[in-house]
C-alpha cells in the first residue's frame, strides 16, 4: 500500500516521491527535492516532465524560493522536532506574501496536536505518522474560532471570527 | 473588566477538552514524556520538586471577587490551602495532582480563567501597571491594549513554537510599575509632538542569566498598528532567534547580536509589508474593548486627610499601603502579602475568600495583583479606609510595608522549585526577623529587596536596589548580593558587591549596606541614589571589612 497522508482534510495516498539524491525518474511521477539540490540543479530540474516539489529546512528563507514558485506544485517544510516553529512562518509567507497556491506540506515531526496551527498557517497537507492518521482530521476542529485572521487552507470549514 | 463573549468562552472550554485528551494520551502512554512536556507547558503545568506546579493566568493582574473565590476553592480542594502570586501577576499552585489538572482547568473556565500560555516557548500572559485606569497621570488605560494583545496572542498559530518564552508588558504612565524594560517587549503609551497618543516600543529586555535593559525599537507607533508591529517583531524573532542553545534563545540575545539599529531595520522592513493587513486595528474594535473598562460608579466625593486624627498604626498603614487615586475621595489600597512570617506572595484560601468579600464591600468587586506580589483594592473610599484597615488587620493582611525594605519580591526557591540552587523563603524570614523595627525601616525610605533562588531570576534580583541571588557552593546555599538595580522608569542592573555570603550572614550583610547608606545619604536621597552617587566601593568595603563567617 502506498503511504498515506492528510490532505485537504482527507486521508489520501501520497503520490509524491521524496527523491533525496536519487536521479530523476523516467516515468514523470511527482518528485520532491531538497532546497539545496534545487539550488544546485535548478536549470536541469526545471526541464523535468513531471510535477516538482521542494522541501525547505527551517533555516531556509522562503524569499530565496520565491522566484521559482510558479514552477513548483508543492513546497514542503520540514519540522525537525516538536519545538521548532520556523516552518509556521515559512508557510504564512508562502501563502500571504508570495501567493503560493500549490500543496503546502508539513513534513518531519508532525503530530495531531500541531494540525490545527499548521492549517491556520496555510498548510493543506500533513505527513502524520500512520497511527495518527485515523481520526486526525478531527484536529481541524480543536477550536471553533480564532482571534487571528489566517490562511485556513485545508480546513473543512472556515472558523468563526468576530 | 473584560467579560468573555461566546467565542472566548468556547475557546477556553475547547482548550480544557484538548488538554484533557492530551493528559489521557500521556497517562495511557501514546504521548511520550518529551511530547507531553511541550503540550503541558502550554497549559502552565510544570513538574516541580515535590509535585506539579500549575500557573494560572491573571490577565494584566485583574480579578473579580468571584474569580478570587474560585482560586481559593481550588486551593482548598486540589492544593494545600494556599497559592502563590507571581511577579507576572499570575498565580501558582504548588501541589496539584496531574490527574486533577483537567478538572481544575474546567473549574477555572467556569469563571473565565485559564492557564493558557502561562509557560512554554510562546507569548506569555501580558502584564501591566496594577494602577491602570486609576492612577492620576495616565495617558490612556493600558488594560484596553493588554486585552487586545491577549486576544491576538492567544493560540497564535505562527508564534506558538518560538525559540523561547516571550513576555510583553504595557504601561500607561511615565512611571514604570510593570518592569516593562526587562520584558522581551515593553509597550509604553506615549504622546507625540502633535498630541496624538500612540506607543513607544522597546525590545530585548530580560533578566535570567544575561540581564539586559530593553532598547527602543520605535519611538512612536500610531495606535492602529500595534498588532502588526508586534507581529513583525515576533516574526523576526521566530525566524532568526537562536535555537541551538536554550541559554541564548531569548530575543535579547538576538537584539544584542544584531545591534539595535540592524534589529530595528529588519523589524521595520517586515512591518512595512504587513502594516496595512487585517492586523490593522479597527477603531470600532478598540471601542468595543474599551467599553469593557468603564469607570465604576464612583460617588462624588472630596479628598480628606482621613489619617489625621487616627492612631499611629493606621497612619503608617495609610501612608505606606495606600496610593493616590485619580478620583477625589478615593484611594487605591494595597493588601500586603509580605507579613513577616509567610512566604512572600503567598495567600491562604481563607485569606483569598476574605479579600474577595472585602473587594465586594469596598472596591466594586475587583482585585488587582501587583508585580511585586501584593494585592490591591483599586477604588476604596477614603472615608472607609479605617474600617477596611481594621478588617485587613484582623486577617494579617495589613502589614504596613508596601515599598519598604520588607516588601520583598521572592521566588519560591529551593523549597518548591526544581531549578533553584538555594532557598529564598527562609532568607526572607531571616530578613524580616532582623528588620522588625518599623521606625528604622520607614526611615530608610523607598527601597526594595528582590531575591531569586537561582540564575533564572524569577525574583528579579538584578533589578532590586538590593538583589539577592541564591547560589550553590560545595552543596551549601550561598548568596550573591547586588546593589543599585531598578525595575522602574530609571531601570538599571545592580552591581555585584563581592564574593557570595553564607546563608546565616545575609541579613547582617544587608544591615551593613544599610548602615553605609544612612551614613552617606543627603537629604531625601534614596538608597539607589546613594549607590549611584558613590558607587559600590564604600558598601563593599564595609561588608568585607571583617571576614565573612562561613
Amino acid at each position: 500500500m502506498p503511504r498515506q497522508l492528510l490532505r485537504n482534510g482527507a486521508v489520501v495516498a501520497d503520490e509524491w516521491v521524496d527523491l533525496n539524491d536519487a536521479p530523476l525518474p523516467q516515468d514523470s511521477r511527482a518528485v520532491i527535492v531538497g532546497f539545496d539540490r534545487w539550488r544546485n540543479e535548478r536549470d536541469n530540474l526545471r526541464q523535468y516532465a513531471g510535477k516538482l516539489g521542494v522541501k525547505l529546512e527551517p533555516a531556509h528563507k522562503v524569499e530565496d524560493l520565491a522566484a521559482d514558485l510558479p514552477r513548483l506544485a508543492l513546497v514542503a517544510a520540514n519540522f525537525p522536532g516538536p519545538g521548532d516553529g520556523r516552518g509556521y512562518t515559512q508557510a504564512r509567507l508562502l501563502r500571504e506574501r508570495y501567493g503560493f497556491s500549490g500543496e503546502l506540506r508539513a513534513a518531519g515531526y508532525v503530530r495531531r496536536d500541531q494540525v490545527f496551527f499548521l492549517a491556520r498557517c496555510g498548510f493543506n497537507a500533513m505527513d502524520l505518522p500512520e497511527e495518527e492518521l485515523p481520526g486526525a482530521s478531527a484536529a481541524f476542529k480543536t477550536f471553533s474560532a480564532a482571534y487571528q485572521s489566517s490562511n485556513d487552507a485545508g480546513l473543512p470549514e472556515r472558523l468563526a471570527r468576530r | 473588566m473584560y467579560r468573555y463573549d461566546t467565542m472566548d468562552r468556547a475557546l477556553v472550554n475547547e482548550r480544557v477538552e484538548q488538554f484533557r485528551d492530551q493528559t489521557r494520551r500521556f497517562v495511557e502512554g501514546s504521548l511520550s514524556e518529551e511530547e507531553f512536556k511541550l503540550l503541558r507547558l502550554r497549559n502552565g503545568l510544570y513538574i516541580q520538586r515535590h509535585a506539579p506546579m500549575l500557573r494560572v493566568a491573571i490577565p494584566y493582574g485583574l480579578l473579580s471577587s468571584l474569580q478570587l473565590r474560585t482560586l481559593a476553592a481550588i486551593a482548598r480542594r486540589f492544593d494545600r490551602g494556599y497559592a502563590h502570586f507571581t511577579t507576572r501577576q499570575n498565580l501558582q499552585y504548588n501541589w496539584p495532582a496531574l490527574q486533577d489538572v483537567p478538572d481544575i482547568l474546567a473549574q477555572l473556565a467556569q469563571v473565565e480563567m485559564h492557564a493558557i500560555q502561562t509557560s512554554g516557548n510562546c507569548i506569555r500572559n501580558v502584564t501591566s501597571d496594577h494602577l491602570a485606569g486609576i492612577t492620576p497621570n495616565e495617558l490612556d488605560d493600558p488594560r484596553i491594549w493588554c486585552e487586545i494583545i491577549r486576544q491576538w496572542s492567544s493560540f497564535h498559530p505562527e508564534f506558538s513554537f518560538l525559540p523561547r518564552k516571550f513576555k510583553i508588558a504595557v504601561t500607561g504612565t511615565p512611571d514604570d510599575r510593570a518592569a516593562s524594560q526587562v520584558h522581551d517587549v515593553g509597550v509604553h503609551l506615549v504622546r507625540n509632538e502633535t498630541g496624538e497618543i500612540g506607543f513607544e516600543i522597546l525590545a530585548g529586555g530580560g533578566l535570567g542569566r544575561t540581564p539586559i535593559i530593553g532598547q527602543v525599537v520605535r519611538e512612536f507607533l500610531p495606535r492602529q498598528h500595534l498588532l502588526s508591529y508586534l507581529e513583525a517583531i515576533l516574526r523576526i524573532y521566530n525566524r532568526e532567534g537562536r535555537r541551538d542553545n536554550l541559554q541564548k534563545a531569548r530575543i535579547k540575545i538576538l537584539v544584542k547580536a544584531l545591534g539595535i539599529e540592524e534589529f530595528k531595520r529588519r523589524v521595520e522592513a517586515e512591518w512595512l509589508l504587513i502594516k496595512d493587513s487585517a492586523l490593522q486595528l479597527d477603531e470600532r474594535e478598540v471601542a468595543r474593548i474599551r467599553a469593557f473598562f468603564p469607570p465604576p460608579a464612583y460617588r462624588c466625593l472630596t479628598d480628606r486627610d482621613v489619617a489625621a486624627d487616627q492612631e499611629k498604626a493606621f497612619k503608617a498603614w495609610y501612608r505606606y499601603n495606600t496610593h493616590a487615586h485619580k478620583m477625589p475621595g478615593y484611594r487605591a489600597v494595597f493588601i500586603s502579602l509580605k507579613a513577616p512570617d509567610i512566604a512572600p506572595g503567598d495567600a491562604t484560601d481563607a485569606q483569598m475568600d476574605f479579600i474577595a468579600d472585602l473587594a465586594d464591600r469596598y472596591s466594586f468587586g475587583e482585585v488587582r495583583v501587583t508585580h511585586t506580589q501584593n494585592l490591591l483594592l483599586g477604588d476604596v473610599e477614603q472615608e472607609r479606609a479605617f474600617e477596611l484597615w481594621q478588617a485587613l488587620r484582623s486577617a494579617g493582611l495589613a502589614t504596613p510595608n508596601i515599598g519598604t525594605l520588607t516588601d520583598m519580591i521572592c521566588c519560591p526557591g529551593l523549597d518548591f522549585c526544581s531549578l533553584a540552587n538555594a532557598g529564598s523563603i527562609d532568607v526572607a524570614r531571616q530578613i524580616n526577623q532582623r528588620f522588625d523595627d518599623y521606625d528604622y525601616v520607614y526611615d530608610l525610605g523607598e527601597i526594595d529587596i528582590k531575591m531569586s533562588g537561582c540564575m533564572n531570576a524569577c525574583g528579579h534580583h538584578h533589578v532590586g536596589q538590593i538583589g539577592i541571588l541564591g547560589v550553590e557552593k560545595h552543596g551549601e546555599e550561598w548568596y550573591q548580593i547586588t546593589i543599585g538595580g531598578s525595575a522602574s522608569a530609571d531601570a538599571a542592573l545592580g552591581t555585584v558587591i563581592g564574593p557570595s555570603v553564607a546563608k546565616a550572614e545575609v541579613a547582617e550583610t544587608i544591615a551593613k549596606l544599610l548602615a553605609v547608606y544612612v551614613e552617606h545619604r543627603q537629604e531625601d536621597e534614596r538608597f539607589l541614589d546613594v549607590v549611584r552617587r558613590l558607587g559600590v566601593k564604600p558598601f563593599k568595603e564595609r561588608v568585607y571589612a571583617t571576614p565573612i563567617a562561613a
